[in-house]
């Protein structure tokens, strides 16, 4: 294994860890409730009953990057070169795949390991894995950017 | 504090996270998930920060039975190993795979006014959708 030292960001990767960690801290001590994204928006999706405190979470996630941008200046470079059909099917099969496990990184990686669940650690394990194999097949055997 | 500020608040400290971690940068995810290349293990430290904070809060809301604005804790409580769990968190590993964006960094690029986050997120509310329509047929 070969680290890319040049691209490690450790300070920043720990504090920005410990934001979304506080988030979530936030959101189960003051609403008492899971900070999973997909979750959150499969519920907008279904038009559950407490859908307005979904689409609240949502939008502050969606204006993270506006009150980024007034509070510090200008955003993180963003580097994404997948081409569209590829970029569709990955988002689609996000979508179903969190909706079928329940959960995604926020839901079963952050929130989930955090409470020491079994279900959680089994999800989290499957989606590096499988994340890992699917970045190896496409970069390494297919040659893909 | 109204719940609604307040879940607009967690939302938008979870997006300033995301964004300073460094994690809202598909190309820094898929250096993480590129083990066997040149690896960036920034991504494990992102959640080492997150869990390290979290696993105390959580702790404590366990404990507890209604959440500081009066709402009821709602934790989940299944506890089932099941072939669903497995098979959706393997399908959503490759899509996060195929890009390096999962759902919190999608909404993320969505907020940017990024065309590849909205279509990202398009695509994802999608999967959602198709997802019932899926399990009609196989049933």
């Amino acid at each position: 294994m070969q680290i890319a030292w040049e691209v490690f960001t450790p300070a920043a990767a720990l504090a920005g860890g410990a934001l979304i960690g506080l988030a979530a801290s936030w959101l189960v001590l003051m609403n008492g409730r899971i900070a999973g994204i997909s979750g959150m928006l499969g519920g907008l999706l279904d038009r559950a009953g407490d859908w307005p405190l979904r689409l609240a979470f949502v939008l502050g996630l969606l204006l993270a990057p506006t009150l980024w941008w007034g509070l510090i200046g200008p955003l993180p470079t963003i580097q994404l070169a997948t081409p569209l059909p590829r970029l569709l099917l990955a988002g689609i099969l996000v979508g179903i795949g969190t909706r079928l496990a329940s959960g995604c990184t926020s839901g079963h990686g952050v929130c989930g390991l955090s409470r020491l669940s079994p279900r959680s650690l089994l999800a989290t394990g499957c989606f590096m894995l499988s994340a890992g194999v699917t970045v190896y097949i496409v970069r390494h055997c297919l040659g893909w950017a | 504090m109204s719940k609604l500020l307040s879940a607009l608040i967690a939302g938008l400290l979870f997006g300033l996270g995301l964004l300073l971690s460094g994690m809202s940068n598909p190309a820094k995810v898929l250096g993480f998930l590129d083990v066997t290349g040149r690896w960036d293990p920034s991504l494990a430290l992102v959640m080492a920060g997150a869990i390290g904070v979290a696993f105390f809060a959580f702790r404590r809301a366990e404990r507890q039975s209604h959440s500081l604005l009066g709402e009821p804790m709602q934790l989940p409580d299944k506890s089932r190993l099941t072939v669903r769990l497995v098979l959706g968190s393997v399908l959503f590993g490759i899509g996060w795979g195929l890009a390096g964006i999962c759902p919190g960094p999608g909404l993320i690029l969505l907020g940017m006014a990024l065309p590849a986050g909205l279509g990202f997120v398009l695509a994802m509310l999608l999967g959602m959708l198709l997802l019932p329509l899926l399990l009609r047929c196989c049933s």
